[in-house]
């Protein structure tokens, strides 16, 4: 194999839209770069999530991430091209009591203090906002600039635009080890490359085992189409502590409207599980959940319901940088459930740590040394 | 939900169900046979205007009051969730039915192809269109192209011409060759070669072309309204011609429903799933019947779904008996997939414009270089729609080689109320 | 006899007609495609969803599943 003897200045394993934007930031920098992929493009975490572009305030760093990528998102969006279906439908995040308004008010000061636009929508607002929406509901926070992408079309744009860069993308074409000089095929050949990225999302931790990474399995229902019964992404407030907690399973109200008219139903969260198959038992409380908040759904046509595995480290955010213990191997993986959002700022962070120069954004919380630092 | 429970359950009401319920309803145990119709027959005994006029069938519906079967229409079976239980959507809510042994009838579905205009309305499968009569559209007077292939073509001319229509061709791609070496063969079956004589009295008057296909068809006036006439050109031996008519029923012979027994994991080989001596398959407990595992016509669905009846019933060695007879009829089904095989000509009908997928309008240009289905899926949800790729699956499979899709839960579009 | 209503006009049809079938008879196309193209069925038998319409106010039901009744309202096109 006469190509595999090619020298590379940058293999990045995985082709998920993690990989595929870092592989446009690197190749931007005039690095001769190579994308690997045990299967085609998106087609592990990338293709089960929502593609949602959302500004998220769990702690400082992610807000910080989410909101940079969220502004690099929004400065590409001009060039995807219509299948990517971007659109800046932006997030209620939907207050079901008294208590979770007295959080619309917190959040909505932290996004006020970090320049994110957000308004406070009482009951009425949000009935007016979401006519679809349960009316016992207390209000909610919309944010403008959170929007929805088609991850897969984005990931496959992005792939494209790397290649045109001059960038090589090979699917269906596994990894078996990472090391300083290049990447190990299981059949024993090796490519060498001056720096090797880990973007294999869930399965990054099998590639380097200091990357803590367990995976978060989740479901996701699409109906037929309804164009019109919802409007923005809605999230109830409560999202946060399903994502945050480390509880073995829990269920979130997450409602996107797709582009096409169909509604994606979310959310799940389950630890200890690495069956793909449907889980009956979440399924039905993640359902009930949904109806909860928004009762039509119960009639809607489910049309399909499939599985996915979100990449969780401990803390909740990626790991962005050096791996420790190596000197050219650095990891790109880790986001959870906010790996579309971040996959564009974490391509500029990391293109930033391997050129030497400053980010706009502290890359510390990121870095995959700062567990072992911490513990 | 409502739940029940039942020795054995049935899925699929038509010949080879009914046979098999009919076999198993006097053996002690609880027989209970689900169909997604409003009434049972499938699709070969589909009532007409909300009646069963077959006289097989309703000697089968007979049989079944006086055994111990419970009928259960309308349910379109969605989910499998282990311990040998099906969910369903019924209309009046969802059903779950856990069952010691099950026999899957589910059927088949005509194969459609794209050609530049399939997608034009007046433009239906052949079964299809039949299917439409049966549920009250007049086709009096109409003008009709019937094409495709396979005997259902025959059968379908010869039903639209007894309800007034004129059947201006039968449009078979298969070739004069194979059909004549088919023909000879049903000597060795003379009940069937009655069957083939008398239809051919009936069809006298209806041009049967082999070696002949659709290659286009074209609404001259479509407006707002459905088109009034269509102009479909046959290709025959390299000469072309266009002809106009109101309707076309066109369906490249069956394909087997595979969904649910993929979802149960059943073996599956060369597109039908793989059964022993008594219809059961790689799963323990699961049965195989009819259409499910070869397409072979009715009188191998009965012989299989007796068989299959009788082994859940535990009734072995009468089921032994028919081994002999279920073996000639399949044979039959062999016969019937080398002589309607799809000529490579068919691969050539699509333009980089035809659609591939009617759910979600994706185009052949769109999926051509993908390598994979799953692949074509993510990027352009092609076979992402409500069909779940019924329509476009088969038809990819055969234009550009994919493997079928996996089957995921539901399998059929359900109310999420009852997920 | 039953008398539905295709797209508020009143249409008659026989005992046993699915709504598939009185559809076609009115001439009105069933529904719309993504692209905007009129669709009318094709298998007739359930499985191609491109006959869905809206019946008594619910969207996507195959019509040619359903036996006509009485009353019926039926919106297509969309």
């Amino acid at each position: 194999m006469a190509s595999n003897k090619k020298t590379f200045d940058a293999a990045i394993v995985g082709a998920g839209i993690v990989g595929a934007a870092c592989a446009v930031a690197l190749a931007r920098e005039g690095l001769k770069v190579l994308i690997l992929d045990s299967s085609s493009a998106a087609s592990g975490t990338t293709a089960a999530g929502m593609g949602h572009i959302v500004a998220m305030d769990d702690s400082p760093a992610q807000l910080a991430l989410t909101h940079y990528s969220q502004k690099l998102w929004r400065r590409l969006a001009p060039e995807l091209p219509a299948s990517c279906e971007y659109e800046n439908c932006g997030t209620i995040w939907v207050a079901a009591n008294a208590d979770e308004m007295s959080e619309v008010h917190r959040k909505k000061a932290v996004y006020d203090e970090n320049g994110i636009t957000a308004h406070v929508l009482d009951a009425q607002a949000l009935l007016d906002a979401e006519p679809n929406l349960a009316k016992h509901l207390s209000g909610g926070l919309l944010v403008d600039s959170d929007a929805v992408v088609y991850q897969l079309a984005a990931t496959r744009y992005l792939l494209l635009k790397a290649v045109k860069q001059g960038a090589e993308y090979r699917q269906f074409n596994s990894v078996a080890s990472l090391s300083d000089d290049g990447v190990g095929l299981p059949s024993g050949e090796r490519i060498s490359a001056g720096t090797t990225i880990n973007a294999a999302g869930a399965h990054a931790g099998d590639l380097s085992p200091s990357l803590e990474i367990r995976p978060r399995k989740g479901h996701l229902v699409i109906t037929d189409r309804y164009p019109g019964f919802v409007r923005h992404q809605l999230v109830e407030l409560g999202y946060l502590k399903s994502a945050h907690g480390s509880d073995a399973s829990s269920v979130a109200f997450n409602v996107q409207p797709r582009k096409t008219g169909q509604i994606l139903l979310g959310s799940s969260r389950q630890f200890n599980s690495n069956d793909d198959a449907v889980d009956n038992a979440i399924l039905n409380r993640m359902a009930a959940r949904g109806f909860e908040y928004m009762p039509a759904l119960k009639e809607m046509s489910a049309v399909r319901v499939w599985t996915g595995f979100r990449p969780a480290t401990p803390d909740n955010l990626p790991y962005i940088g050096k791996v420790t213990g190596f000197k050219n191997i650095y990891a790109a993986a880790g986001h959870e459930g906010l790996g579309i959002t971040m996959s564009l700022g974490t391509a500029e962070l990391l293109a930033d740590e391997i050129m030497g120069r400053e980010s706009p954004i502290p890359r510390q919380p990121y870095s995959p040394g700062r567990s072992a630092a911490s513990s | 939900m409502n739940k029940t429970s039942t020795d054995i359950l049935i899925v699929g009401a038509g010949p080879a169900g009914l046979a098999a319920a009919a076999a198993a309803a006097n053996s002690g145990g609880t027989v209970t046979l689900i169909d997604e119709n409003p009434r049972a027959g499938g699709q070969i005994w589909r009532a007409e205007l909300g009646k069963i006029r077959s006289p097989a069938a309703s000697k089968f519906l007979r049989a079944l009051t006086q055994g111990r079967v419970d009928l259960i229409n309308s349910a379109t079976v969605f989910a499998f969730s282990g311990d040998n239980t099906l969910t369903a959507q019924t209309p009046g809510g969802s059903i779950s039915i856990s069952c010691g042994k099950m026999i899957l009838a589910a059927g088949a579905r005509e194969r459609f192809l794209p050609f530049p205009g399939w997608t034009l309305p007046g433009v239906f499968g052949a079964g299809g269109l039949q299917a439409l009569v049966k549920g009250g559209l007049s086709i009096e007077n109409k003008r009709i192209v019937v094409a495709g292939s396979g005997p259902l073509l025959l059968a379908v001319a010869d039903y639209l011409k007894t309800h007034g229509a004129t059947v201006l061709v039968i449009a078979e791609q298969a070739s004069a060759a194979k059909i004549r070496r088919f023909a000879r063969g049903l000597w060795r079956q003379p009940e069937k070669m009655v069957q083939a004589a008398a239809l051919r009295a009936r069809l006298i008057g209806i041009p049967y072309k082999p070696d002949t296909w659709i290659t286009r068809c074209r609404g001259p006036r479509v407006s707002k309204r459905l088109a009034r006439e269509l102009e479909v050109t046959i290709k025959s031996r390299g000469s072309s011609r266009v002809i106009e008519c109101d309707y076309v029923a066109c369906g490249f012979h069956l394909v087997p429903n595979l969904e649910l027994p993929m979802l149960l994991g059943c073996q599956i080989r060369d597109g039908s799933v793989s059964v022993g001596d008594h219809q059961q398959t790689s799963v323990r407990d699961v049965y195989c019947a009819g259409e499910l595992t070869g397409i072979a016509g009715i009188e191998s669905s009965l012989i299989e779904g007796e068989i299959a009846g009788l082994a859940a019933s535990g009734q072995t060695e009468k089921a032994k008996t028919l081994i002999k007879k279920r073996d000639a009829a399949t044979g039959f089904g062999r016969a019937l997939d080398h002589t309607f095989a799809l000529r490579p000509e068919l691969k050539h009908l699509v333009e980089d414009d035809t659609l591939i997928c009617r759910c979600e309008d994706v185009s052949y240009a769109q999926v051509k270089d993908f390598a994979t289905f799953r692949e074509a899926k993510l990027q352009t949800r092609c076979g992402m729609g409500p069909c779940q790729g019924r329509v476009c699956g088969p038809a990819v499979e055969y234009l550009l080689g994919w493997e079928p899709a996996s089957v995921r839960p539901p399998i059929f579009p359900v109310k999420m109320k009852y997920l | 006899m039953h008398k539905i209503k295709v797209n508020g006009r009143e249409v008659r049809v026989g005992e046993g007609t699915t709504l598939a079938a009185a559809i076609l008879a009115s001439g009105d196309p069933f529904r719309t495609s993504v692209r905007g193209e009129a669709r009318a069925p094709l298998c007739g038998i359930g499985i191609c969803f491109e006959c869905r319409v809206t019946v008594n106010g619910q969207p996507h039901v195959r019509s040619c599943t359903v036996l006509a009744e009485d009353g019926m309202e039926i919106v297509t096109g969309e």
